[in-house]
């Protein structure tokens, strides 16, 4: 089956900075791929980068961008306006400000309807209620009636999914659509998105900083650093056996309740991320790699362990059973 | 709450002068050209030798000074809104154009906002007047196209910041086009920045108007323009002091009106929108 979403390739530049270098993951009806990284890794312009929304100072290339059958890369600015909101859309990691705060949810919500379906007033307000009903909030009709800062961050975040899920999209793009929210608010809207998923088949790319969340939605990840992807692995197989030392860090750095003593320091990766301008080669994580060598400043080939497994490095898989 | 009671002061004092400016023929109670000067300087009917005939008195011709008040303030609210509506217009459109796109747009939007500030609107005028003559139309068409950079100036930077916003981006994501971004995402969350900014070049305008009329360069007699009121009593001022003293009042009052109403709707405005 083709994947919903497929890109190979993919690179974003900035004057001075390679902010994404060469990314290629895939997406399949139904699934969940997480995109962990830290701040500035490269996930977010990833992100904007296929809806084609990047500032007017990026450049972006790629190999392939497939949407389903269709080929994104030469299509023009109309007609990705006609997919965008429509057959992939896209939540953004802060609720508080992804509403007009002019105008009621409700007029918010038809205008996406009214665009992409052509629907009447009527109708679309029927299916904008109908979507909040369905995102789990109580008194759609009240609160269509509103205005965003009548609302609280969870029940905008929601009006948010509500808003691109309306014309049934194939992809979602989620942007650490849950960061700004607490902790209870956060579990109830992972349970809402992977409800909605498995109701709707969608695909989703989520984007997260979030090992934990991960752990509970993904079904693929790929873990990114400096602009690359440096190991791509089903969920499992990935927090079971990482390989690359920079996954290994990251899994290290996660404090485990009872395991972690009073007074212990928690795990963390020395050295901070470097500087990527054009031209950089080499594995971007060696001047914080404990098992860094010399071969490490060539360009690095990626690694295959069994037919899902990837990841960016020079050391044997079996570094880690010796490690 | 002390803002609230400036806002409703500015309320009722440009509310007042929008009545009487849209009233005026039915408000007068004499025709404010009709000389009489057998008439001339009657008082105002509060002070000795007044009448309630004339209740602020009559000027150096024996016009009505009430009548002539009047219409004078119809003169400047003409002025201010038609000024501010072309203004805003320039200005708004240039000031979006340029925050919104960047680039080379913002760019010369940005010359030509320079070159507005480096032209002395007094000059123009007087430039204006000398080759086609003066007229109330010359008046409204020199200010309207000259006092616009505010406008420009603020949208721009009120569109920057509205764009890095992130219902901009979700809007970009919904797939609206640019134009309707403009419209619908950016306009509506600029407008009250642009709200002040009308008052502020009402109250310019209305004062400009008023000094170009004193300089003989703005609104031809016998049209009671205030500013021409002033220019036409300073000769007096020694002996009839009210003759300047009215229309400076009035002056005084509906720009004062203007500014509270201005300041006022700012700290409503944003209050409104930081809650």
């Amino acid at each position: 089956m083709t994947p919903v979403l497929r890109i190979e390739g993919l690179r974003v530049g900035f004057p001075n900075v390679a902010a994404v270098r060469g990314i290629s993951l895939s997406v399949a009806r139904g699934e969940t791929h997480c995109l962990v990284g830290e701040s500035g890794c490269g996930k977010s312009v990833s992100a904007l980068a296929l809806m084609g929304l990047l500032p007017r100072s990026a450049r972006r290339s790629a190999d392939c961008i497939a949407f389903g059958d269709l080929d994104l890369a030469p299509l023009s600015e109309r007609q990705m306006a006609r997919l965008r909101g429509d057959r992939m859309t896209m939540i953004f990691q802060e609720p508080m400000t992804s509403l007009n705060p002019a105008y009621t949810v409700g007029s918010q919500m038809t205008e996406v309807l009214r665009r992409h379906r052509g629907l009447g007033q009527g109708d679309a307000v029927a299916r904008a209620a109908a979507m909040l009903d369905r995102v789990g909030i109580s008194a759609p009709d009240m609160r269509l009636g509103q205005f965003p800062h009548q609302l609280s961050g969870g029940l905008r975040q929601r009006v948010m999914i509500a808003m691109a899920l309306l014309c049934e999209p194939e992809l979602l793009i989620a942007d650490e659509p849950t960061t700004a929210l607490d902790v209870t608010v956060q579990a109830q809207i992972l349970r809402l998105l992977a409800g909605l998923q498995r109701e709707l088949g969608l695909a989703v790319l989520l984007i997260t900083h979030d090992l934990g969340i991960v752990a509970r939605t993904a079904n693929q990840v790929s873990v990114m650093y400096a602009g690359e992807i440096v190991e791509q692995a089903p969920v499992n197989e990935l927090f079971a056996a990482p390989t690359h030392p920079y996954t290994r860090g990251l899994l290290a750095s996660i404090p485990v309740p009872g395991k972690v003593r009073r007074g212990e320091k928690l795990g963390s990766i020395p050295g901070i991320v470097p500087a990527i301008g054009p031209g950089f080669a080499g594995c971007a994580f060696r001047d914080r790699c404990g098992e860094a060598m010399a071969a490490c400043a060539e360009p690095v080939p990626e690694r295959h362990i069994g037919d899902e497994h990837q990841y960016r490095c020079l050391l044997d898989p079996a570094w880690r059973a010796a490690a | 709450m002390r803002h609230r009671i400036a806002l409703w002061l500015g309320v009722l004092i440009v509310g007042t002068a929008a009545v009487v400016a849209i009233f005026a023929p039915l408000l007068v109670p004499h025709d404010p050209f009709a000389q009489n000067l057998s008439q001339r300087f009657i008082p105002p009917a509060w002070m000795k030798g007044g009448s309630s005939e004339h209740l602020l008195g009559t000027d150096q011709l024996g016009r009505d000074y009430f009548a002539r008040l009047i219409l004078g303030t119809r003169i400047s609210m003409m002025i201010g809104t038609t000024t501010i509506m072309m203004a805003g217009f320039i200005g708004t459109t240039l000031g979006v154009l340029g925050g919104y796109f960047g680039g080379k747009l913002d760019r010369v939007v940005m010359f030509i906002i320079s070159c507005r500030l480096a032209i002395p609107l007094i000059l123009v005028a007087l430039t204006v007047v000398s080759l086609i003559g003066s007229s109330l139309t010359v008046v409204m068409l020199t200010l309207g196209l000259l006092l616009w950079e505010r406008f420009a100036v603020v949208s721009r930077a009120a569109t920057r910041q509205v764009c890095g916003l992130d219902y901009v981006a979700a809007a970009w994501a919904a797939g609206c086009s640019r134009l309707a971004i403009i419209l619908r995402e950016v306009l509506p969350n600029i407008a009250h920045h642009l709200v002040v900014i009308a008052t502020i070049d009402m109250a310019i305008a209305i004062l400009l108007e008023a000094a170009l009329s004193f300089l003989g360069l703005g609104v031809p007699p016998p049209l009671p323009s205030w500013g021409l009121m002033i220019a036409e009593a300073k000769d007096y001022m020694f002996f009839k002091p009210w003759v300047i003293e009215i229309p400076g009042l009035a002056l005084l009052v509906l720009v004062l009106g203007i500014n509270l109403l201005g300041d006022g709707l700012r700290d409503a405005l944003g209050a409104q929108t930081e809650r």
